[in-house]
């Protein structure tokens, strides 16, 4: 017998101005299921999760609940039908505990009895098989756990439909698959579950069926038992594309950063990166992973000259001449010795470009001060910008429009574009494919393969293990600011990093590190 | 729960609106305003409305004298609005121009009673320049060292500096008092007009315009095609991608303050030479406050400020008329330059953002009934 429909949404429509977000879009979940919502950014998915937790209202459209019209025109209705989401950037109170936390918010009597939200908390949790401590405070969780208090609170109102946006994006792959078997736990217990995501393999360990939303519109729902990478990703992204990463060996690699013993300390006095040790190559793209705040940032940041550091130097060996020390350089002072250090920050509006700048003024902010004139010169910037657009295809409304207006992966075609164009020796990136969509994560993997046949040494800070293991030469991974382990990407496991990455104490060396 | 309920009405942000719309919009919020301010009048007094908007006409530009203050004022306002402009481009919240402009006045003074009669006109007129911008220097400078060295907040540093500024005009007017026991400055050198503006082109008041426009063209050149200029719009933008473009931030805060307040400054000496002849705790009149309103209005564009300080000093002295000529007072006319204000500030939103209402009768979806 075919499970009951627990959510249906029918013809849905949702515009921005210009901009359609969803076009008729079509979408069922049923009673202990999982399905997932799979697309490229920018296709809708949050968007339409978003019109069933109330936040958007849509244009046109129905949306069902057990096969009874709804509308849906708050998160508060959306909470009273039984629904759901746990969004990418969590809501919680961090100087509460787990347990004030899931209470925040609830109608109930004047006196709250903690002890009867713990003592339901804790059913909850022994029901599907979560570990948590519903007395510690938020501030002291890690990002897990935080999650873990965001599905409860949510389940703690009673909710039947859970909707999840991209919940293993901050996950280490261990903590992805207690999440999952958590999941399946609620399956059982006939929940209906929606996650929204765009990694392909979590798609097939976990799902029952999988809708694709492609451009706003629904391409298709097919069973996961039937479905492959390819065929998914073919569906995703409406044309056949090879998923292979290109990884040409080294030639003659020569030292071009040495990092030692580097060490920062941030304004609430907690160290964040200590005595981070190891070289960059030309020729070599240098792996960095990690979970999320393990100190990728500062470590990129300290070699780039934008934050001070406490102990340990930095030192750059040029193609041709002495080596350059620049430990306690600022950016501005690096650069006027003439080191071809490229940055791809991770802020990338914030901080790698100038958000209501156009592409041409975007360019300038490397080079303007080339030049005696007291004016700039803007004609060289509008070239280079030009030739960007055109080389990396950058879909614009022009070189003169501001890059905010321009979607996330044009943004990281226009920095990394303008980073490389000054033939770097050391270039730096971190989370370089973030927010992008597989046919432009596929031509920022080529630029820095690319960069590194020209003999760059290139340092990557990634998130998906699955492409670092596939594009690096070497992964250096990061733990709470130390340096936990070099491995050599070509032999290393997934199952071997993740370790690393939850490594505290001592450091595992393997293959030819340092 | 009932399906057809849906919210009133949906506001979308827009694109990017054609200049043609953009321009019909505002023209149409100029005309509701007017239309508006016509009821209030006529609720509120019973008089015609059309009286009193000719009324404002008359004491704005109803006389070659008449037309010629406003001009000379809108051009004073204007150039504060061109100072601070860079400072706020900067995202540096520079309140305190009314300070500036007062110690400009006050150097200007200082040298104009001091100097008069004392050297050639030519030295006499550099010295009051210089003066005027060195003071207007420093009292942009101080708040601008503390947020660079201790990232102390400008707001309240610039507004407090303006206090001290009319501290040191009260203590000098002990000095310069004329006559005895007046309490105030009086016209300095009114008989020999030493360090008075000369005429221009047959105008009284021509060398001020001459020099405020001139400013307003410069001004516009250094904030879009200079270097400086590019820097100070990455700094505003975001201080982490101006130190990420090697750009040292703390040296941009203290060039573009001392930018600022030299020109503030400077107006400080048109306002003493070029226009009142004195000094007082008054010089400044609160123009250094209006001149923030002028500069956002006109979102930071040098030309769209000669509009904007023209308006604004058009509805002020059209005030002074109606306040004089119906018996209002001068209340009433601020009622109305308020009116007019938030039509033109709230067609933004609209210019922003589209609203639709509510449909009536939702379309039928296809495969709506589910068997």
């Amino acid at each position: 017998m075919e499970k009951k429909i627990a959510v249906e949404m029918r013809g849905v429509t949702k515009r921005f101005g210009s901009v359609i977000a969803n076009e008729n879009v079509c979408l069922d979940v049923r009673r202990g299921e999982i399905l997932s919502v799979l697309g490229e950014n920018g296709s809708g998915k949050t968007t339409l999760m978003n019109m069933l937790s109330g936040i958007y209202f849509p244009d046109e459209g129905q949306i069902f609940i057990e096969d009874r019209p709804v509308t849906i025109r708050s998160p508060r209705d959306a909470f009273e039908l039984g629904i759901g989401m746990i969004h990418q950037h969590f809501k919680l109170v961090d100087v509460f505990t787990a347990a004030e936390n899931i209470a925040l918010g609830l109608p109930g009597p004047m006196r709250l009895s903690l002890n009867e939200v713990r003592r339901k908390i804790m059913d909850l949790a022994n029901k599907y098989g979560f570990e948590i401590d519903v007395n510690q405070k938020v501030y002291d969780m890690s990002v897990s756990q935080k999650q873990t208090v965001e599905i409860l609170k949510v389940l703690y109102r009673g909710a039947k439909i859970l909707i999840l946006d991209e919940p293993t994006a901050v996950l280490t792959p261990q903590e992805t698959e207690r999440l999952f078997r958590i999941l399946r736990n609620m399956r059982e217990d006939g929940k209906a579950i929606v996650i929204i995501t765009h990694k392909l393999a979590e798609v097939l360990a976990l799902s029952d069926r999988v809708s694709v939303l492609r451009k706003g519109h629904s391409v298709g729902t097919v069973q996961t038992a039937g479905a492959t990478v390819q065929s998914l990703t073919e569906l995703m992204v409406g044309k056949r594309v090879t998923l292979d990463i290109e990884r040409p060996d080294p030639v003659r690699p020569e030292r071009r950063l040495d990092v030692k013993d580097l060490t920062c300390v941030n304004a609430e006095g907690i160290t964040t990166l200590d005595h981070a040790a190891f070289t960059a190559r030309s020729g070599e793209i240098l792996g960095i992973a990690g979970v999320a705040g393990s100190g990728q940032k500062e470590l990129l940041e300290a070699i780039a000259g934008l934050q001070p550091t406490t102990e340990g130097s930095v030192t750059f060996y040029p193609k041709q001449g002495d080596p350059v020390d620049t430990t306690h350089m600022n950016a501005g002072a690096i650069d006027k010795l003439g080191i071809r250090l490229a940055f791809v920050p991770e802020d990338r509006l914030g901080m790698g470009l100038v958000g209501s700048m156009d592409i041409t003024e975007n360019m300038m902010l490397r080079t303007y001060r080339e030049g005696h004139s007291f004016l700039t010169d803007k004609r060289g910037p509008r070239k280079l910008a030009e030739r960007i657009v055109q080389q990396l295809e950058v879909v614009t409304s022009g070189v003169s429009s501001p890059v905010r207006r321009m979607s996330g992966g044009n943004v990281q075609k226009v920095l990394v574009g303008r980073e490389i164009a000054s033939a770097p020796s050391v270039l730096m990136v971190a989370y370089p494919v973030r927010g992008l969509d597989i046919n432009s994560s596929y031509t920022i993997y080529h630029l820095l393969n690319e960069q590194k046949v020209k003999g760059s040494a290139v340092i990557c800070v990634g998130e998906d293990l699955d492409v670092l293991l596939a594009l690096c030469d070497r992964i250096m991974v990061l733990c709470a600011g130390k340096v936990t382990g070099i491995v050599d990407a070509r032999t290393a496991t997934k199952e071997e990093i993740g370790l690393l990455m939850t490594h505290t104490e001592g450091v595992i060396e393997e293959g030819e590190a340092g | 729960m009932n399906t057809a309920r849906e919210p009133l009405f949906h506001i979308v942000k827009r694109d990017g609106v054609p200049f043609p719309k953009a321009l019909a919009i505002r023209a149409a919020a100029v005309l509701l305003s007017l239309v508006a301010c016509a009821g209030v009048i006529f609720a509120l007094t019973g008089m015609n409305p059309l009286e009193v908007y000719s009324a404002y006409l008359s004491g704005a530009v109803g006389t070659n004298r008449r037309l010629w203050m406003t001009i000379r004022d809108s051009a004073t306002l204007l150039l504060i609005a061109l100072a601070i402009t860079p400072a706020f481009k900067m995202r540096f919240w520079n309140i305190g121009a009314e300070g500036q402009v007062l110690v400009g006045g006050l150097a200007t003074a200082a040298v104009m009673i001091y100097g008069g009669g004392a050297m050639p006109t030519w030295l006499l007129f550099t010295l009051m320049a210089t003066c005027s911008m060195l003071a207007g220097m420093v009292w942009g400078l101080i708040p601008a060292a503390f947020k660079a060295r201790y990232n102390t907040n400008e707001t309240l540093f610039t507004l407090m500096l303006n206090y001290v500024g009319m501290q040191l005009v009260t203590f000098s007017i002990v000095f310069w008092e004329n006559p005895a026991g007046s309490n105030t400055v009086g016209v300095i050198h009114q008989a020999t007009e030493y360090g008075w503006f000369p005429d221009l082109f047959g105008q009284k008041y021509g060398l001020n315009v001459l020099i405020v426009l001139s400013i307003t063209v410069l001004m516009f050149v250094y904030l879009r095609y200079s270097k400086h200029g590019y820097e100070i719009a990455v700094v505003g933008e975001s201080e982490n991608t101006a130190r990420y473009a090697g750009i040292n931030v703390s040296k941009i805060i203290l060039r573009t303050m001392a930018l600022s307040g030299a020109l503030c400054g400077l107006t400080g000496f048109i306002i003493v030479s070029g226009c009142s002849h004195t000094i007082s705790t008054s010089t400044a009149g609160g123009r250094g406050f209006t001149a923030i309103i002028v500069s956002w209005l006109s979102k930071f564009n040098p030309f769209t400020m000669i509009l904007v300080s023209f308006f604004l000093v058009f509805m002020e002295k059209g005030a002074i008329q109606i306040a004089s000529q119906f018996n209002l007072n001068e209340n009433a006319s601020d009622v109305l330059t308020g009116i007019i204000l938030f039509f033109i500030l709230g067609c933004e939103f609209f210019i922003n953002y589209e609203v639709s209402l509510r449909r009536h009768g939702r379309k039928e979806i296809k495969g709506w009934a589910r068997s």
